[in-house]
């Protein structure tokens, strides 16, 4: 590239370091608080975890969750 | 009309698009780094540094565009007291700052083959680090304040305070004397770059769209888990 190689491969190279810390990072905080929601709804009694069961946000969390 | 956008009516859509805007970003971003690294052609000036303007110029306007949207988010969130705007707003401010960074980042490593310096507190690059700080006053805030109305009137204010050097940014290469060149692209005049660099510049403009569609989807499902792991508690 005339010299200019070291220039244009770090400055692709730290633009894709930080897509892939970022895509790494929100992944992890995803998958910790699906993991947190499964746990927490394990522990409801069966009523609680019905009622809840009702809102379709909660049935897709669980859903989700089992597919990972 | 905000009833459309609940959170419980939309998270079915939400939760299983990132896999499919993952795909199609994995697509764009291959043709686009084929296009910016192999197929377009090197500057008469700039030789292949030219390069480097691929990942710098769409990062630069995509922090930008999210600075607005987030602005206009948190004060119409205010306004009609909508917190899911705020939960919205809260999602896309993670890419937008990365965006700034990775603007700033390359912006240096361009200026060093270009100027002969890494760095000059030039108008534009002093206006985007300043947006960088108030990028980082924004996530701050959403970890410091705990109770949910000071935080939402604290980043509604920083947000206001932020997009007036917005304008700035903009028109910093016309207002004053700077090392960083005017603008290439043109929306209501003819542009000054070639077609050859111009299309590889849309498609990775695309690529890096695509990827903040991605991280806002990620962090906005984790938000609103978030929320309904606090709603399990409260059962």
């Amino acid at each position: 590239m005339n010299g200019y190689g070291i220039y244009v491969w770090s400055a692709f190279s730290f633009t894709l370091l930080s897509f892939t810390s970022l895509y790494v990072i929100t992944k992890i905080q995803f998958i910790k608080e699906q993991k947190k929601f499964v746990t927490k709804f394990g522990t409801l009694s069966s009523e609680k975890a019905a009622s809840a069961k009702l809102q379709n946000i909660n049935k897709d969390i669980l859903s989700n969750a089992s597919k990972i | 009309m905000f009833k459309y956008f609940e959170p419980n009516k939309i998270f079915s859509i939400t939760s299983r698009a990132p896999k499919y805007v993952l795909l199609i970003f994995v697509l764009v971003i291959s043709i686009g780094l084929t296009e910016a690294l192999i197929l377009s052609p090197e500057d008469y000036k700039q030789s292949h540094a030219v390069r480097i303007m691929y990942v710098h110029v769409p990062s630069a306007w995509i922090c930008l565009g999210i600075f607005s949207a987030i602005t206009i988010l948190s004060i119409t969130g205010y306004i009609f007291k909508n917190t899911h705007f705020f939960l919205i707003a809260k999602s896309l401010a993670p890419s937008g700052f990365v965006f700034n960074i990775i603007a700033l980042v390359t912006g240096s490593i361009w200026g060093k083959p270009t100027w002969g310096t890494w760095w000059a507190w030039d108008a534009r690059i002093t206006s985007m680090l300043i947006l960088a700080l108030f990028y980082g006053m924004y996530l701050l805030s959403w970890r410091i304040y705990e109770n949910k109305e000071q935080v939402y009137k604290i980043t509604t204010i920083i947000t206001i305070l932020g997009v007036i050097n917005l304008p700035i940014i903009k028109y910093s290469v016309d207002w004053w004397n700077t090392l960083h060149q005017p603008a290439s692209i043109n929306i209501l005049e003819k542009s000054s770059i070639h077609s050859s660099m111009l299309f590889p510049l849309l498609i990775m403009t695309a690529a890096f769209a695509l990827f903040s569609l991605l991280i806002f989807l990620m962090k906005y499902n984790t938000e609103l888990i978030k929320i309904k792991n606090k709603g399990l508690d409260r059962l």
